[in-house]
């Protein structure tokens, strides 16, 4: 049975935030990271800040990523701020 | 095991995310390792230090996306390679609760000359900063308070 849904991370403040680490996701058709956020932001209350033009870096398994990037059933998808290491 | 030297030498991805420390002398050593054309190595050492975006800072709190960090690094490394001659290189990291003058983050690079060495190591180092998934919050008696990426940094690794 193929899988339906995608499994969403969120990092550091953006998790701190949102009080999420780990979120499962439906997984339409042609679905884009833009879509994906957008979904997220109707949730309203922090999630808003995903489609305000706060600046978030994507990751898609393990491989940055654009919002215009599709992502597909069985997908890791990413959300961070801007990284700070080093 | 004896490597040909060539003008594209081949690079050894070696990276470590961890909390523990790390002994710089001994790193040091087995980068020295690296065989008989190595004429040069770099090395960079990250610190805790006490002001970062504010003052009064005590210690830092790292966090980074497991899997991602050690890819990007090693992809940095082998990027490196091929610009560079990079014989041996080394890069750890450290995550979780670091207080004030810890080691953070270790970069070290083996060459045939000096420049390609210099060049190498601030390369992995500045790329590193705006691209691997880590973040900092700095920790102050006044609560702690998540890093902002500076701008002064990106411009650095795309200078690149």
């Amino acid at each position: 049975m193929p899988e339906q849904t995608l499994s969403v991370r969120f990092f550091a403040r953006l998790r701190e935030e949102l009080g999420t680490e780990h979120l499962t996701m439906p997984a339409p058709a042609g679905q884009t990271v833009a879509d994906l956020l957008a979904t997220l932001a109707n949730r309203g209350g922090p999630w808003r800040q995903l489609s305000t033009g706060q600046p978030v870096m994507i990751a898609i398994n393990q491989a940055m990523a654009k919002p215009q990037s599709p992502v597909k059933p069985g997908d890791e998808v990413a959300f961070f701020p801007p990284v700070t290491g080093g | 095991m004896p490597q040909k030297s060539s003008a594209c030498s081949q690079a050894v991805p070696s990276v470590s995310i961890q909390n523990a420390d790390f002994d710089a002398a001994q790193e040091y050593a087995q980068l020295r390792d690296s065989g008989a054309g190595t004429g040069a190595i770099a090395t960079f050492t990250g610190l805790v230090r006490d002001s970062g975006d504010r003052q009064g800072v005590t210690g830092l709190f790292l966090e980074h996306y497991p899997g991602m960090t050690e890819q990007v690094i090693s992809d940095l490394i082998a990027q490196a390679g091929q610009r560079w001659d990079v014989r041996k290189a080394r890069v750890i990291h450290r995550i979780g609760r670091l207080p004030l003058q810890s080691q953070i983050v270790f970069v070290g690079v083996c060459s045939a000359h000096r420049g390609d060495a210099f060049a190498a190591c601030e390369f992995i180092m500045d790329a590193l900063k705006t691209s691997a998934p880590f973040w900092k919050k700095e920790l102050t008696d006044a609560g702690e308070h998540w890093v902002e990426q500076k701008a002064s940094d990106v411009a650095r690794a795309e200078g690149w």
